[in-house]
Formats: structure tokens, sequence, C-alpha cells
């Protein structure tokens, strides 16, 4: 389990390098715990405002036996801290928040046996909300597997 | 296919992905299955509470579960179920507890079938997320 002095370990190392958040490490400490770790994703890119992870493909993560289709908790799982991480990256910094909500739509499944990339973008940041958005694909971001949108609360005031 | 769901029933069909969250079928609620799973290392996102995508997991084998529930009950032929989108809605940060959730219909049609599920801790009137999701049905081809 992920304890609160290795999570605090990880915002420090983020921070060490350059003072900016550093989604890679961050990620980085995050992958070998918890949620993150025990579904396989890992950091894969980064940009400004937007964070790639990756999702190699897993039959643990199967959600329709017949077809091999991983189910669709690990991409919204995925997307969920691509997009949380953008927000830190965008920022610059680590800033407390939840997630208030999040939508996935999906165009297609993602193929078995094939790594999902989520792409996480934070396209504005208020005192209160991040809005994000981001597309999961599997080698094409032409071709995307799923689009999403959502909103993170920042909890900076309530945890001071 | 038509017939009562029993718990057992509904445990056989949860994918491998339910039992990688450690996802189990927990009781029937006025015949829709309860799911659920307890707080592990696997579920966690950050420290002391349930990770997003975790619990988007099980609301999403409850919706799943309570429309094959429905299927099987109400419908003669096998369908075969592709999620077009999902809504989460997050109101409390889920505790180091068992979580519970639950899917209900909203409406099952020729093609598309309208879920919703809430998963809750230690008092079900007080969810800490809920889901919308939608489904196409199409006929399950041997």
């Amino acid at each position: 389990m992920t304890s609160i002095s290795e999570h605090a370990a990880a915002l420090e190392k983020s921070r060490a390098a350059s003072d900016r958040f550093d989604p890679s490490v961050f990620q980085g400490m995050m992958s070998k715990h918890g949620h993150s770790g025990h579904i396989g994703m890992v950091y894969h890119a980064h940009g400004d405002n937007w964070v790639e992870l990756a999702l190699p493909y897993d039959k643990r993560l199967i959600g329709d036996t017949e077809t091999g289709i991983i189910a669709s908790g690990p991409i919204i799982s995925l997307m969920d801290n691509a997009t949380s991480l953008s927000v830190w990256t965008h920022l610059g910094k680590f800033r407390p928040q939840v997630t208030l909500d999040l939508r996935v739509d999906y165009m297609r499944a993602a193929r078995p046996g094939k790594t999902v990339i989520g792409r996480g973008e934070c396209y504005t940041i208020t005192r209160s909300v991040a809005f994000v958005r981001g597309i999961a694909h599997d080698g094409d971001a032409d071709d995307p597997v799923a689009h999403v949108a959502g909103t993170f609360i920042n909890v900076e005031k309530f945890v001071a | 296919m038509s017939g009562t769901v029993t718990l057992e029933k509904i445990a056989d069909m949860l994918p491998p992905y339910a039992d990688h969250l450690g996802i189990v079928a927990d009781h029937m609620l006025d015949d829709t299955p309860v799911l659920a799973f307890d707080f592990s290392t696997g579920v966690t996102g950050r420290p002391g509470y349930l990770h997003g995508g975790a619990l988007s997991g099980l609301l999403e084998m409850a919706a799943v579960a309570a429309l094959r529930s429905h299927l099987a009950t109400h419908r003669n032929t096998p369908a075969r179920l592709k999620p077009v989108n999902i809504t989460v809605d997050f109101m409390r940060g889920g505790l180091e507890k068992r979580t519970y959730a639950i899917g209900r219909i909203t409406r099952v049609g020729r093609r598309v079938a309208n879920v919703t599920a809430e998963a809750w801790q230690d008092d079900a009137t007080k969810p800490i997320a809920s889901a919308n999701m939608n489904f196409l049905l199409s006929a399950a081809e041997s």
C-alpha cells in the first residue's frame, strides 16, 4: 500500500530537479504502488499541459471473456490519472484535487493485445476547477478508442 | 437463458477484470445483484482513499451485472453488450472500507440500454459515486 510518506517522497522528488512538477517522476512512483501499479499503467510522455500514460494489454483486465477486450474500468483509471497529471503539469506544481466527474465515449473497442495510450490535457484552470479532456488510442492517435472530458476540484483550502 | 438469476450465476458472469480488483457478487436486492470489493492496495489511489478508476470499475461491473440479469430474465436470446459511454460522478472520497454497488435499469430497448449505478460504503443512502452508462445491444454471434 502507498504510505503517506511514500506519497510525500514522490512529490518531493518530482519537484527536486527543476522545481517544476515532473509527471514522469510522479507517475514513476505511483506505478509501483496502489491501483496504478495493480493494473500496470506507466508514464509515456508529456508536454506543457498534457501527459500520456501507457497501459499494456493484460489478460487480468479483460471485461469480455469471449472477445478478450479489456473492461471500461481500466480505460477510466488510465484517463483519470493522465488528466489529473495534466493539471499539475499545466500548473507546474502539485495542488490537491479530487475528480468531480469524468465522461468516456467509446468510439470502438481497444484491440486485444495492444497497449492503450491515454493522453490527458488540461485546457483551463480556475481557482476551484480544472477542466480536462483527452483521448485513448491503441497505436494511432487519429483512430482513437475513446474521447474523455472531465473536471477536477481544487481542495487545497480544505486540507491546508 | 430466461429464468431467475442467482447470485452464483452472477458470480460466474464476472470477467477477469472483476477478479483482479477483488469484486464479488455480494447479495441480491430485489432481483438485482449487489457487487462489492474490500479496500486493498489494488484499489488505492491517493493514500487512504479509493482510486476513482477502481471505483468506476466497480460501478461498470454493477451496471453490466444488472443489465445481464435483466436480459437473462426478460429475453430469450443472448445479447452482446457494447459500452457506448459512461459518465461517473464522484460525491465523496472512498475510505478504507468495503464498497458496494448496484446497477439500475432505466430502459432497455431493442438497440440501446440505459443503466445507472450507485456505489456506497456504510450507508446506502449516502452514495460515494454514481455512473450513467449506455450500451449498444446486438445479437450474440456463435
